[in-house]
């Protein structure tokens, strides 16, 4: 006997790049669905939506997070940031994003967002990492087009500059 | 959109557990990096869920009054990585933990979860059968606890029982205490892989670092759960510290594990990488014990 569904809807509240927010969603949205679908973050990618290739990583309470394998219904009371929260008020780069453009760490984009924003809580932890560790912290994304060197490069010029100390010669 | 038919969210133990009996098919989700994969993958289509993940009392790793370690399920695997106590007391589950997926997924995933899929795989698995973890279970009858060596059935089958959650995992004192350990994860790629061998090893020295007073060394993916070589450890207790200790301890884990052919690597493969996984895990466990080999 053909069992029917109840479609189950729930309102949630969370703060969106500094902002306080809710929207009534379907319990089987994953967070990619609603960031992307109700509130047009669009630097939040659909790439293999299994949690390997980390186009679609956001921060929730500042550690990354792939939104794909993340419930939206999850986000409740959480603090949720995207590449889009990273910009000025006149939409200005943040040093990250500039770092990206400088350094070439850019071809087709898709896996760009996801990259700076694990790129973000490693600059936020101020700590100072070895090229080694560089290289695991940020080994959660595929990248298909400039390969990772340019990648690591930006991530690491930006963590000496935050810290102040100029970059070691490679 | 995930294909599910019901999510149930549990607002605290009690309700997860009234929820488990209400529903007794749903399956548990805690962070999701297993369940939600399978369901993308059509193997759980149309499943009813019931989400813990909500549980911030199942987070935290603390010290009970006898000087157990208490792990709550839920706690994620940086969490127990950047966790002081475990770093104090068992730094080898921190290191094993920080291996698991890359770091998104060590943000999400929870130990809980590493333990109740049951797969032998894991990376958490060797290290806490090598520390005689004890796997705590509340249900509607209360908290029961259960040794990991019987919480473990078979591949992919765990010992939770109708209306249970798994809602820690505790390290009794007299595993960790003055013992060290070291975990080698043995697979094709550093990051995003799934181990073709995991090796966990723990030793206590004597007082003057001469002599093994306890050895254990468990393996993933050398049966279908994880396992612990008995063989070996039997072989180790009381010997001095040598080279050649290390050498015999690692060849006796072949008399008690049992890997298969698999894509992933052959069982002729699996028996070698294990007794060489074996005695370095070995000589790097003594090494950390102060033992000079």
């Amino acid at each position: 006997m053909a069992e029917k569904h109840v479609m189950q809807y729930q309102t949630v509240h969370f703060n969106l790049n500094g902002k306080d927010v809710e929207r009534t969603v379907d319990v089987r949205a994953s967070l990619t669905d609603m960031l992307r679908n109700d509130f047009r973050m669009t630097s939040v990618k659909k790439g293999c939506e299994v949690g390997e290739c980390g186009a679609c990583n956001v921060l929730i309470d500042g550690e990354a997070f792939n939104s794909c394998i993340y419930l939206a219904v999850w986000a409740e009371g959480k603090h949720i940031r995207t590449l889009e929260g990273l910009l000025g008020p006149n939409g200005e780069l943040s040093d990250i994003q500039q770092a990206f453009a400088e350094e070439a760490a850019i071809q087709c984009g898709f896996c760009t967002p996801g990259f700076i924003l694990t790129a973000v809580e490693i600059l936020e932890s101020g700590k100072e990492y070895t090229d080694a560790e560089l290289r695991k912290l940020l080994s959660g994304h595929l990248c298909r087009c400039t390969g990772y060197e340019n990648i690591l490069r930006a991530v690491k010029k930006t963590m000496y500059r935050r810290l102040g100390k100029p970059m070691p010669e490679a | 959109m995930y294909d599910m038919k019901a999510l149930y969210q549990a607002k605290s133990v009690a309700d997860a557990v009234s929820l488990r009996t209400a529903h007794p098919e749903a399956q548990i989700i805690a962070g999701g990096s297993d369940v939600l994969v399978q369901m993308r993958e059509g193997k759980r289509a149309g499943a009813e869920l019931i989400s813990i993940y909500g549980l911030d009392e199942l987070r935290g790793v603390s010290l009970e009054e006898d000087g157990t370690l208490r792990i709550g399920s839920l706690t994620s695997f940086s969490h127990i990585t950047r966790d002081p106590l475990i770093q104090k007391y068992m730094n080898v589950l921190g290191e094993a933990v920080d291996q698991v997926g890359g770091p998104q997924i060590r943000n999400i995933g929870t130990i809980g979860g590493n333990t109740c899929n049951g797969v032998t795989s894991a990376d958490s698995a060797s290290t806490l059968m090598a520390y005689d973890a004890i796997v705590e279970l509340t249900g509607p009858d209360g908290v029961r606890r259960t040794p990991i060596r019987e919480f473990y059935i078979r591949a992919g089958q765990v010992d939770i029982r109708p209306g249970e959650i798994q809602t820690a995992i505790l390290i009794p004192k007299e595993s960790y205490e003055n013992t060290f350990g070291h975990y080698i994860k043995y697979a094709m790629r550093s990051a995003m892989d799934i181990a073709t061998l995991g090796t966990s090893v723990n030793v206590r020295l004597s007082a003057d670092k001469q002599t093994v007073e306890r050895a254990r060394v468990a393996f993933g993916v050398a049966g279908p759960v994880p396992l612990r070589a008995e063989t070996a450890e039997t072989l180790a207790a009381g010997q001095p510290v040598s080279m050649d200790l290390a050498d015999r301890f690692a060849r006796a884990v072949k008399e008690d594990i049992h890997p298969r052919d698999s894509w992933r690597a052959a069982k002729d493969f699996r028996m070698h990488i294990a007794v060489e996984s074996a005695r370095r895990a070995f000589v790097e466990a003594v090494k950390l014990a102060g033992g000079d080999l």
